[in-house]
């Protein structure tokens, strides 16, 4: 277990674990932006569970964006990025770790979360486990599209409203399927087939998104 | 006939010479344009046939396809014009991919806004959450994400590579986004044009649609030459030939 990947698997977990308010921020996000929704509309059972898949992916996907909106940020001040994209290593190799560490800690909780929160909005509970896997296989693509845009604001520092600008667009496929997949479970219609899209999804971003995240990070370091 | 083709296109890539281009063809690309624009929706709109079930107010058809169609292309060019600027570092795609986004946005919000009031007299309201109507919406802000990143940076190459990557992403999203908001929700009539088999329209009616459609699209040529002359000469200011230039006038 050495090289360079998992070296810096090793300290983006360390880094993440030793500040644990990034970790917790994005969680009591979700929560608290879910917690508005019946306040807002109607504390009605049916409503809520019309409109929980929605809610709750438009919560997660909100508190995806807003952790990343950090994370080549800090490295970027204290020139660690620079060090990681001169390194003689593809700078694939580092950003795969860094988004890997960045979901492991954020996106997988906000799926462990999901189904506490889907309870809470009325979902009937055989639809808990469909929102889980959702919400589990939708985060990574949340985190890699979006590390995209955090990798070409880096170096500006008005960072957060413009990131939203670029990435929220991107993130319609995969909100579309996520809160679809649900919808179909709540009406007992397969779900197999939608969870696979997901998959798809999943597979594209991971494919071709830490390329794009390496070439972002390098044109926003001015080459 | 390639060899003439390959010179050309290094020729265009030389800033210098693009200028000289766009300055001999604009005078003559403005006036084509507006005049094949008007023909079209004059014939459109005042002397193509009326439709059987939608009346007269199937005509905006004129106006909103030649939007929309020029809108998708303009995007599918910002994103050629990326990859090119991401592989080849070439200065000229750099100045095109920035050209190319604002009339193409402008373009967009045509193609919804005729959209909406076309919707009104067919589907009885002015918005529908139909996967055309969502995709083109879509479009629009991916449009407004590569501007406003543009405008965020202020080194320009640096600027540009940036939006080269989101415009190639964007490419993508909007294949994606397409399919999947049309499993979501369709109501939009089927494609009226097509490349490969027969058209479901009377040629009556196709051809003033193809001749706006043509209007359009050279007006975009237009636009996007105008706005590439300005570019190449602020970025060029410093150089000699842009020296002589102001001074000579």
């Amino acid at each position: 277990m050495s090289g360079p990947w998992w070296a810096t698997l090793r300290r983006e977990l360390t880094l993440i674990w030793r500040s644990p308010a990034d970790m917790v921020q994005p969680l009591f996000f979700f929560m608290v932006v879910v917690s508005l929704f019946p306040l807002g509309l109607s504390p009605k059972p049916e409503l809520l569970a019309l409109v929980a898949p929605g809610v709750v992916w438009v919560a997660a996907l909100l508190a995806v964006m807003l952790s990343l909106d950090g994370l080549f940020r800090r490295d970027q001040e204290s020139g660690a990025l620079d060090q990681m994209l001169t390194a003689p290593v593809v700078s694939v190799l580092p950003v795969s770790a860094k988004l890997l560490a960045h979901w492991l800690l954020t996106g997988l909780p906000l799926a462990l979360m999901a189904p506490l929160l889907g309870y809470m909005m009325q979902l009937p509970v055989p639809a808990l486990a469909t929102l889980t896997y959702s919400v589990l296989l939708g985060t990574p693509t949340l985190t890699v599209i979006g590390a995209i845009g955090a990798a070409l604001t880096v170096g500006l520092n008005r960072g957060g409203i413009l990131l939203a600008l670029l990435i929220l667009p991107l993130y319609v496929p995969v909100l579309v399927f996520g809160a679809g997949v649900v919808r179909a479970a709540v009406d007992g219609s397969p779900t197999q087939g939608l969870l696979a899209v997901l998959g798809a999804l999943l597979a594209l971003a991971l494919s071709l998104g830490p390329l794009a995240v390496a070439m972002g990070l390098r044109i926003s370091a001015g080459d | 006939m390639w060899n003439t083709l390959k010179r050309w296109y290094h020729q265009l890539g030389s800033p210098r010479y693009f200028y000289r281009f766009a300055d001999a063809v604009l005078p003559w690309l403005w006036p084509l344009a507006l005049i094949i624009l008007a023909i079209g929706l004059v014939w459109g709109l005042a002397y193509a046939p009326v439709e059987r079930y939608q009346g007269d107010s199937y005509r905006i058809i004129y106006l909103h396809v030649p939007a929309s169609s020029g809108a998708l292309m303009g995007y599918i060019a910002m994103g050629v014009a990326g990859l090119v600027c991401l592989v080849w570092r070439m200065k000229m795609a750099e100045v095109m991919l920035k050209a190319l986004a604002p009339f193409g946005a402008v373009l967009a919000a045509v193609s919804l806004i005729s959209g909406a009031i076309w919707g009104k007299p067919t589907w009885g309201t002015y918005w529908q959450w139909d996967a055309r109507l969502t995709s083109m919406l879509i479009l629009l802000f991916m449009y407004l994400g590569v501007m406003v990143l543009q405008s965020a940076i202020r080194d320009p190459r640096q600027a540009a590579r940036a939006a080269s990557l989101l415009a190639l992403v964007g490419v993508i999203n909007v294949v994606i986004v397409k399919y999947s908001v049309e499993w979501l929700n369709t109501l939009h009539q089927g494609a009226t044009l097509n490349l490969f088999s027969e058209s479901s329209i009377n040629p009556a009616m196709k051809y003033p649609l193809l001749i706006s459609m043509l209007g359009m699209w050279l007006l975009y040529a237009a636009n996007v030459l105008m706005r590439a002359r300005a570019e190449v000469l602020s970025r060029e200011r410093r150089s000699g030939w842009v020296r002589k230039l102001v001074e000579g006038h």
